[in-house]
């Protein structure tokens, strides 16, 4: 039905978009991992870090570069809203955790709205819409970008983890809340580092995205659900399984928009989501909920 | 001390009056009216807040333009008064606003924009018998229910659809037939789905080839597949149907992948006439066409409006030009009533004849609420402008079709 | 069966029915049509969020569910309104038994709960978008034809009647439910199920058939609006807006409470009326302190404003003994 071609050039576009997926589910798993909660609020900081990263283009500086200063400011912010706000009014039960961050997501997005107005907006970069032809396919370039630096961020996160002492710190409180704090480590500081760096890689996220998107205040609500699924599918709190369920995500969608038209192909995604949650909600790599 | 007191009780009483008298008294206008109510309905906050700011620019120039010129004088030079309602991009907020209209006494409601909120609010107003006029919403249902109260100025969605189908085959004909298979990009919402359904049976009827239909939703995360689906079908024509952002999108991966089909023809395209768009992105923009709500080029009062809009930093939508040129409709049939009676009203809106608005329809003629000389018209982006190619009454450039490769 | 838990909810409902008929204004009418079905989409939460301590973010299902075959029995198949009315929340609850014994058996709770459920919606919204049973994406436009026989009706008056009616049905369930064994079991399995387990108690029946309950109510809701307004599309029916609004009302009111949903739906509905004359036009302030209230109720009013509300009567009390 489809020439091979198609199908292929398809899959790469899916391998593309499906990096970005990752990279901004990565936080979602951190926080998931960490903190047992699902941040309702992911897709309205996306949308928030999309507007800043706008805002840093009309001053003049590029995406790309602002992407490393924005992640440091986004940092910050994780960090204070979860010291600061989420973490006091859930009172550390998960039940309520869900229920703050989604007013937090309400929050944030009608913020947007009131300061930004509901208009779309676009940036033009000269690399924007650039393509790299290889064995007959046209290859976008900011997403090939955007696929390099979210392995790279995934490396760094999963890195970060494994040898520094802080990541060590935030393994012993995913692990064991209790016996962390025991042995002296500041749960409430490591929860909101976790928070931090999630914001942080949506910052980067968003600076990938911007040019090969657009922006208005409900950005973010696109790639929520999208972030939850790749979540779930790789297993809550697992970085690799992020990374891979968001390019399998990205293939997968890619192909049911291909042959079931992107209407109806965004049910393949939810679809698998349901199954996921409903046959392995451990998902790839977590361990059975 | 009694003297006080007494005075004091005095005072009290004629305070008590006064407020009593204040509140008693008839909240409705008197015969000789200062000013007349007129509700301007929308979607201000929400999702759509940034076209119901537009909407309400349009009608705030109108208003403007009536009161400075002496208000409607076949009621003595009494002004018009603005009553803003926030319909907050819901329907049940659009109702809200209704009610609250009406208990303000409005003698008629322009606005709604989005096709569900101009549903509710028309039915709304019906109960009070206000004429309503509809800017925007397409949904053919809006003037289909037999509401004797609505009116709508712009043309529906059966009747944009028709026409862009009609346009397109004299387009074709008239550059010698370049164009035979087709393919379709819509949004899966009310008018994309709509217009692809109409398309599919209207085109091949026509002498087209439809090649693939492809939908999308609003938002879509992606385009860049579509575009793939184009080139690997290398149609003559593609025929957009989309929103702002997912539209801009296709555009430019079309452009920088050197997909060219000898022609764009978008039909009710959320960007293809969009001066931001054109301003934006002038490249990917070139050539493109739309059917669209559009303003009259030629009206000496369409530029000055246009000129004051843009000189303000902000972009001539379409949604300006049908506000402002409904408000001035409304402004004459209040001065063929002379009455603020909302029946009269209705009564000289069904039987106005209006030509002084800015919009390419010729003098206004309603049949079942629904102006019949309304129609969309066709524009192409040429050099960083938006140019109305056809129908060559409204015409101020001659279409290029097909597109120089 | 004595009357007597139930007198003050029916006082409740007597207050309310005698306000709005006194105050003489259809905008306030209106507006407080709009307040009980947010109130009665609410009370369908708060049985399944409230008492079961199973947050679903989205209702929406089962609210669209009722709405959509509601006017979908009338336009296409002639049904009688009421017929239809009924049939729209049975559906509903038919919607929530499949949600429920899925999510359930698989022994989803918590965040996982709260996803799939919001993935139910969401793909819904999808289906009913895009089939033409629904009307697509034009959606369903049901007749205007106000006569007593097809539920519509020229005044405001009767509809807001009957929406008080319902919402005073709501809260009568509610208050039954709590005294019944089904209520406890509930409560149970919410404060520790496996626990609950242990002592005999049936969970997954027990979470399904406040489920189901759940689902109805919210599916009356869906079809009242639509009775109301005549017209559904797959964003109103099932978009996450009315998810949100069907578990702000409790949360704010007081989760789990016989009066919650009712108080958060009028509080929120006041604060709407509110914020749009004070924040002017600033898009999205009043919406984002919905936000703010949500976060403030989970914070510092954990029982909500009745909580709130008896902690202070209680203060007040205990200072002028």
């Amino acid at each position: 039905m489809f020439a091979p071609s198609l199908i292929a050039a398809a899959v790469v576009n899916g391998l593309t978009t499906g990096a970005v997926y990752a990279l901004i589910a990565l936080g979602l798993t951190l926080v998931y991992g960490v903190l047992h909660i699902i941040n309702f609020a992911h897709g309205a900081i996306l949308g928030a870090a999309m507007f800043a990263a706008y805002f840093a283009y009309q001053a003049g500086v590029d995406p790309y570069v602002a992407a490393l200063p924005l992640a440091v400011v986004f940092f910050g912010l994780g960090y204070a809203v979860q010291r600061l706000v989420v973490g006091p009014a859930s009172h550390g039960e998960d039940r309520n955790f869900l229920l703050v961050t989604l007013g937090l997501s309400i929050i944030i997005e009608n913020l947007l709205l009131a300061a930004f107005s509901s208009d779309t907006r676009t940036i033009d970069t000269p690399y924007g819409f650039s393509t790299l032809e290889f064995a007959g396919l046209f290859l976008s370039l900011p997403k090939l970008i955007a696929f390099v630096v979210s392995c790279l961020v995934g490396a760094a996160l999963w890195a970060l983890l494994a040898a520094t002492d802080t990541g060590k710190a935030i393994r012993a409180v995913a692990k064991e809340r209790m016996g962390a704090a025991l042995v002296g480590i500041d749960a409430a500081h490591i929860f909101a580092v976790t928070f931090g760096l999630s914001a942080a890689c949506l910052a980067v996220a968003a600076c990938l995205l911007l040019p090969i998107y657009y922006v208005n205040p409900r950005v973010g609500e696109t790639y929520v659900l999208v972030a939850f699924t790749v979540v779930v599918l790789g297993g809550m709190g697992s970085i690799p399984g992020a990374m891979l369920g968001g390019l399998l995500i990205g293939v997968v969608e890619s192909l049911s928009g291909l042959f079931f038209g992107d209407s109806l192909g965004q049910l393949g995604v939810y679809l698998i989501f349901i199954i996921v949650l409903l046959v392995r909600p451990g998902g790839i790599f977590g361990a059975t909920a | 001390m009694r003297t006080s007191r007494n005075s004091r009780r005095d005072l009290l009483k004629s305070g008590a009056g006064l407020a009593l008298a204040t509140f008693a008294g008839p909240t409705y206008l008197r015969a000789e009216t200062a000013s007349i109510k007129i509700g301007v309905l929308q979607p201000l906050t929400g999702a759509l807040a940034f076209d119901g700011a537009q909407g309400k620019m349009g009608a705030d120039a109108a208003f403007k333009e009536i009161n400075d010129g002496g208000g409607i004088k076949a009621l003595g030079g009494a002004k018009l008064e603005m009553v803003v309602g926030d319909a907050r991009s819901t329907p049940d907020g659009g109702v809200q606003e209704v009610e609250r209209m009406a208990s303000e006494g409005v003698a008629a409601i322009v606005g709604g924009f989005a096709s569900p909120i101009c549903l509710a609010a028309t039915q709304a107003a019906s109960r009070y018998d206000i004429p309503y006029l509809v800017d925007v919403g397409v949904s053919d249902q809006i003037v289909s229910r037999g509401l004797t109260n609505t009116f709508r100025f712009a043309p529906g969605f059966g009747m944009v659809s028709k026409q862009a189908i009609a346009n397109l085959i004299k387009l074709n004909d008239g550059a010698g037939k370049p164009a035979k298979t087709v393919v379709l990009v819509h949004e899966d919402g009310l008018f994309g789905s709509g217009l692809a359904k109409l398309m599919q049976t209207e085109l091949p009827a026509n002498g087209f080839e439809i090649l693939d239909t492809i939908a999308h939703p609003t938002p879509a995360r992606d385009m860049s597949n579509i575009a793939l689906q184009i080139r690997a079908k290398n149609p003559d024509l593609v025929i957009p149907s989309s929103y702002y952002g997912e539209f801009v999108l296709l555009a430019r991966t079309m452009q920088q992948q050197r997909i060219r089909p000898k022609g764009i023809y978008c039909v009710l395209n959320g960007a293809a006439s969009n001066y931001r768009f054109v301003k934006e992105f002038p490249d990917a923009a070139q050539y493109v066409m739309d059917c669209n709500h559009w303003y009259d080029p030629r009206k000496a009062a369409a530029q000055k409006l246009k000129q004051a809009v843009e000189s303000d930093g902000k972009f001539f939508t379409y949604n300006v030009a049908l506000n402002y040129s409904g408000v001035l409709l409304l402004a004459d049939a209040l001065e063929r009533a002379a009455s603020v009676d909302r029946k009269a009203i209705t009564a000289a809106i069904a039987s106005s004849n209006f030509a002084r608005h800015i919009m390419p329809y010729g003098p206004t003629q309603f049949v079942n609420g629904q102006n019949t000389g309304a129609a969309p018209v066709n524009t192409q982006v040429q050099d960083k402008d938006i140019k109305v190619i056809f129908p060559g009454d409204f015409a101020d450039a001659k279409p290029v079709f097909p597109v120089p490769a | 069966m004595s009357l007597r838990p139930y007198l003050p909810i029916l006082a409740v409902a007597v207050l309310l029915a005698g306000v709005v008929s006194i105050e003489n204004s259809n905008a306030f009418a209106n507006g407080m049509v709009t307040a009980m079905i947010a109130a009665l989409a609410g009370y369908g939460w708060n049985l399944l969020g409230g008492y079961g301590g199973q947050y679903s973010f989205g209702h929406a299902a089962f609210f669209g569910a009722g709405a959509y075959v509601d006017a979908i029995l009338q336009m296409r198949y002639g049904v009688n309104a009421y017929v239809a009315f009924a049939l729209g929340a049975s559906a509903a609850g038919l919607v929530g038994l499949v949600v429920g014994y899925l999510a359930f058996r698989a022994g989803l709770r918590g965040s996982y709960f709260a996803l799939i459920t919001l993935a139910f919606a969401e793909s819904m919204r999808v289906v009913a978008n895009a089939a033409s049973i629904t009307g697509g994406a034009a959606g369903t436009l049901i007749k205007l034809d106000p006569a007593p026989a097809n539920f519509q009706f020229q005044s405001r008056l009767p509809f807001l009647w009957i929406a008080i009616a319902l919402v005073a049905f709501a809260m009568m369930l509610t208050r039954a439910i709590e005294r019944r064994r089904f209520g406890a079991y509930l409560i149970a399995v919410r404060e520790n199920e496996a626990a609950a387990r242990a002592l005999g108690v049936d969970a997954l029946r027990v979470k399904l058939q406040a489920t189901v309950i759940s689902a109805a109510l919210t599916g009356l809701a869906g079809a009242l609006y639509a009775q109301y307004f005549l017209f559904v599309d797959a964003s109103i029916a099932f978009g996450p807006g009315i998810s949100i609004e069907a578990l702000a009302g409790p949360i704010i009111g007081g989760l789990g409470t016989v009066f919650g949903p009712l108080v958060g739906a009028l509080a929120l509905h006041a604060l709407g009326e509110l914020a749009r004359g004070v924040a002017g036009r600033l898009p999205g302030v009043d919406l984002a302190l919905y936000g703010a209230l949500l976060i403030l109720a989970v914070a510092v009013a954990r029982d909500g404003l009745q909580g709130l509300a008896i902690d202070v009567a209680r203060k007040w009390r205990v200072r002028t003994a």
